[in-house]
């Protein structure tokens, strides 16, 4: 699951991502941009401005950090799902996430940041996550609507992502975009079955898409105008479309495939503008996605205990394996 | 903070005939724990029917520096393809 550059507020005013680059070699800054232009890869060997290491560095691990946290709130119903399908399902999506959380690192740590830094930086706050995984999933029908909802915001951001600049980060995507299909697939189903149930069950649907809707809009990030290194992650293609464009999109087809169900957008503001040929909607209460960003989301507090616990439970895990592998080793010198 | 686990180089050979392809890389602490977590972490969809694991500290890369060097003089030499030669038409099975 993807999550945009995310900062709080107090971060706002830290100077453009552009600043650093008067003191690059204007030569080989002149080559890369020419590279990036004309949509060639970077590849982790490759010379590259600090800023777009930098910028890069942030944005994929802060991507890996929503992979491995967006196993909390689904892993929270694994036990409690309906039927041995249901179950099996949300296992095998579970694990997939775990698997793209590691596609991601991987990619980050070509840029020369080691696992544990990006792991102490998340467990110490210093790191983002995408603002959607600090919300409860209160029922069975909130694991539909993450699937369709989050997974389907996901993959509009992800798709365009499969071209972005830097080879690692792009080839993750590729492989991330493959799985993710089968999650929104899923979780849609889902919504259907209950949809399409007992007038309590469709309460349920219904109640989750309320709850989920608007954050699942804040993940595409704050709008355009409000969004200072839009420009210069275009320029670079680290994203490929705006915030808005991609939010926009989602809208438009989210909204029917809502209505095919019986469900109903919670949102007075919207409407098909035949002019544009696109919704309009309401707008976003942009105080509580900061909010959230800050870590004041109901369950942010939750979500980095369990991170950190099962970091530090497995701590002696992961010296006794490697102490393992030392003793075997020396045996197998010794023995020669 | 305690040492981390090494970085292995994952390959997979998506079947037989072919050959095995990097695919990205895991953190294991040895190389059965690397295939096991190549094994969870990149073929969970049928990718592959074998894996490698090597230590990435044990690959030597060529410089990207060096690339125009090692790389380039190809170009000048294209009579290495067959298209370098014209033979008539009516010459057949060449």
């Amino acid at each position: 699951m993807y999550t945009t550059e995310l900062k709080d507020k107090n971060e706002k005013n830290t100077k453009p991502v552009g600043a650093g680059l008067a003191a690059e070699d204007p030569q080989r800054l002149a080559v890369f941009e020419a590279r990036v232009a004309a949509d060639d890869f970077i590849e982790p060997k490759d010379w590259m401005p600090e800023a777009y290491r930098k910028t890069l560095t942030r944005q994929i691990s802060q991507h890996a950090h929503s992979e491995i946290v967006g196993m909390l709130p689904e892993g929270n119903w694994i036990t409690r799902a309906p039927s041995l399908r249901r179950k099996q399902v949300l296992l095998a999506k579970v694990q997939d996430e775990g698997g793209h959380g590691l596609y991601l690192y991987a990619a980050a740590e070509t840029l020369g940041t080691s696992r544990d830094e990006m792991v102490e930086a998340l467990h110490s706050g210093r790191a983002k996550y995408s603002t959607i995984f600090n919300y409860p999933t209160l029922t069975w029908a909130d694991i539909g609507a993450i699937g369709w909802l989050v997974d389907g915001a996901a993959i509009m951001n992800q798709v365009p992502l499969q071209r972005t600049s830097y080879g690692p980060y792009a080839r993750a995507m590729v492989r991330i975009c493959k799985e993710e299909s089968f999650h929104q697939r899923q979780g849609y189903e889902i919504m259907m079955v209950l949809a399409a149930g007992s007038p309590a069950q469709m309460h349920m649907a219904q109640d989750a898409l309320d709850r989920w809707w608007w954050p699942s809009l804040m993940m595409f990030g704050p709008p355009d105008d409000n969004s200072p290194n839009s420009a210069q992650s275009l320029r670079w293609r680290i994203k490929r479309d705006t915030n808005d464009q991609l939010r926009q999109k989602f809208v438009d087809v989210t909204v029917p495939q809502a209505d095919a169900i019986g469900l109903k957008v919670p949102d007075p503001d919207l409407k098909w503008n035949e002019q544009r040929g696109s919704y309009d909607f309401g707008a976003v209460d942009w105080e509580e996605f900061y909010a959230v960003v800050r870590g004041e989301g109901p369950v942010a507090k939750e979500r980095m205990n369990a991170r950190v616990s099962a970091w530090e439970d497995g701590r002696w895990v992961r010296e006794a394996a490697l102490a393992h592998a030392e003793k075997r080793r020396a045996s197998r010198l010794a023995a020669e | 903070m305690s040492k981390e686990w090494p970085l292995w180089e994952v390959f997979v050979r998506a079947k037989n005939g072919l050959s095995h392809r990097h695919v990205g890389s895991v953190h294991a602490a040895d190389a059965k724990m690397a295939i096991e977590a190549a094994r969870d972490t990149y073929t969970r969809r049928m990718e592959g029917v074998s894996l490698w694991v090597v230590p990435s500290a044990g690959i030597t890369a060529s410089d990207p520096g060096d690339a125009e060097a090692l790389f380039a003089p190809a170009a000048d030499k294209v009579y290495r393809h067959p298209t370098f030669y014209s033979i008539p038409e009516h010459i057949r099975n060449i």
